[in-house]
């Protein structure tokens, strides 16, 4: 257990809690965080779990599998730290993390 | 806002629209009760895994559902499971429930889906004929796809040649029969049929084209034992899964009086006929903006759609659907999504080889890009997306060059 935090675009907070092994998009969407939207349930098929991990924490999330990667590579607000939230499966070792969301969605 | 000013929301049906709606209205902090009521026993849940990851036992249930039920009733919105609504009573504005309760609601929203289309032909009632819509439907065909059993499937659509899929691997023997002269012709064009045809043939799948069935033939203790085949052969087989299509289930709305038309028929707001009952998801005949004609489509994208044109609605804000459907599917190691509706296309542009791991086919009318269809090739479902959207314009040249970035397209 421990906590995330996402940052939506209007800067307001939702501070979660998690288990381990959960992806950053599910802990969205069960916190009904708004600006994750996760259509596809996981499948890395329709990109609107876009999310842009802070600096600081990015080398923690594991590398970007090549359909991730073409599915960022045509999102609009692609970061240097932009990940799919639901390719990234959270670990012990992401307690404390923060991840800033688009303003919109694909 | 006084209790007196609190207005009822229902929502009938609990299916990936309704969860959808849900999600939407909380994270809107939409300010009146909200109460579901849906006739499955589970919280709203994705049903794409069911011929995919969950057939093949890679997921757990808890993991089908949108969200555990607790997140909802946490946040004040209330679920009635294992409830069905069996009458609409328009003039008081009540519905009625299966457990005889009745319910009052200010503002109602059917998100009732669909259901299996059944095979009526003469054994159609014998043991061992599956179909495929639920979590207890998966379950139950689960148990039975054991090496050596022979699976016949009738119908050789996405859900069909998922399951195809799933149990050659568990070394299931597989039989696919489709009357039409190609595969998923519905949904995509002749080259992707191709291509998923040669797939499921290296795969060890039995798949027959042009080939009709008339009914199936009787074993020992009711159990089916074959598939007859309309050229006069039978096809044996051990269990049978009939995949041929969905039907919208309209008949509450039918007998409410409201207007339906293979789907209850609604504007791009998600209204139906009448001003305080929208219908939202498979159900729906309805109207998107992106489209000249009305449609009435079987895809998460345009429930998740719907119900978020439909929370717009339910809170005053004027917000048409008008997005470009899209819709993937997973078979063996084929990653294949799409986006947009092809039927109408003029030209077909392909990108690649069929004989690549990865390609794309771009339809096009009049010029512009009107659905793709990508395969392993997630660039090109996303550039598509934009160019489908924004009807884009685009040479065939461009389209076909894998020199030529596609990325520079949009
Ligand atoms: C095996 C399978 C695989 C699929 N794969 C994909 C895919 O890969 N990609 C994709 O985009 N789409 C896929 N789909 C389609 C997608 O799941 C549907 O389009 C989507 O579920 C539609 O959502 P809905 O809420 O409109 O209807 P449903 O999910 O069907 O939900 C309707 C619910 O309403 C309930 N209900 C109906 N009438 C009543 C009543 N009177 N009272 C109470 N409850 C009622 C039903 O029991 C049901 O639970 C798949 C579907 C299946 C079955
Ligand atoms: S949820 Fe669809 S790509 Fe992540």
């Amino acid at each position: 257990m421990g906590k995330i935090t996402f940052i939506e675009h209007d800067n307001t907070e939702h501070v979660t809690e998690f288990e381990a092994g959960t992806t950053l998009m599910q802990i969205a969407v069960d916190n009904a965080v708004p600006g994750i939207d996760g259509d596809c349930g996981g499948e890395c098929a329709c990109g609107t779990c876009h999310m842009i991990v802070a600096d600081e924490w990015f080398g923690k999330t594991g590398s970007i599998g090549d359909a991730e990667e073409q599915m960022l590579s045509m999102t609009p607000e692609r970061a240097q730290t932009s990940r799919l939230g639901c390719q990234v499966k959270t670990t012990a070792a992401m307690d404390g993390l923060t991840v800033h969301l688009p303003e919109f969605q694909m | 806002m006084t209790t007196s000013e609190k207005k009822t929301t229902v929502i009938v049906g609990g299916g990936h629209a309704a969860g959808a709606l849900m999600t939407t209205l909380l994270q809107k902090k939409y300010q009146h009760e909200v109460v579901l009521v849906g006739e499955e026993p589970h919280p709203p849940y994705q049903r794409p895994p069911l011929s995919k990851n969950y057939l093949a036992g890679e997921v757990e249930q808890a993991s089908l559902y949108l969200k555990p039920r607790a997140v909802y009733e946490k946040a004040g919105q209330q679920l009635r499971l294992g409830v069905r609504v069996e009458q609409i009573d328009r003039d008081n504005k009540t519905i009625r429930l299966s457990d005889q309760s009745t319910l009052k609601y200010d503002q109602l929203v059917l998100a009732t889906g669909s259901h299996v289309r059944r095979l009526r032909a003469p054994g159609s009632d014998l043991q061992g004929i599956h179909y495929l819509h639920d979590i207890a439907d998966t379950d139950a065909l689960r148990e039975k796809l054991v090496p050596g059993t022979r699976l016949v499937i009738v119908g050789g659509g996405y859900i069909g040649l998922e399951v195809a899929a799933s149990a050659i691997k568990k070394g299931v023997n597989v039989t696919v029969l489709e009357a039409a002269d190609r595969l998923m012709q519905r949904v995509t064009g002749p080259e992707m049929s191709a291509f998923f045809y040669a797939k499921h043939i290296a795969a060890g799948v039995d798949v027959r084209l042009n080939t009709a069935v008339t009914g199936f033939e009787a074993g020992d203790q009711g159990r089916v034992a074959g598939v007859t085949l309309a050229d006069g052969g039978t096809v044996p087989a051990d269990i049978v899964l009939v995949s041929i299509g969905v039907i919208p289930e309209t008949a509450l709305a039918e007998a409410a009086g409201l207007p339906c038309d293979d789907g209850i028929v609604v504007d791009e707001f998600t209204r139906t006929g009448d001003p305080d009952i929208l219908a939202i998801g498979d159900c729906t005949r309805h109207r998107n903006l992106f489209f000249e004609k009305m449609q009435r489509l079987e895809s998460v994208a345009n429930a998740v759609d719907q119900a978020r044109t439909a929370a717009a609605t339910l809170m005053g804000e004027e917000k048409p659907y008008d997005s470009a459907p899209w819709f993937w599917s997973n078979q063996y190691d084929v990653r294949l999504q799409m986006v947009g509706l092809s039927q109408n296309h003029d030209q077909r542009v392909l990108r690649g080889s069929t004989e690549d791991k990865e390609f794309a086919v771009f339809y096009l009318r009049e010029g512009c890009v009107i659905a793709v269809d990508a395969v392993n090739l997630p660039v090109a479902f996303m550039v598509g997306k934009q160019l489908v959207q924004h009807r884009k314009s685009v040479s065939a040249e461009a389209l076909s060059d894998p020199g030529a970035d596609l990325k520079a397209l949009v």
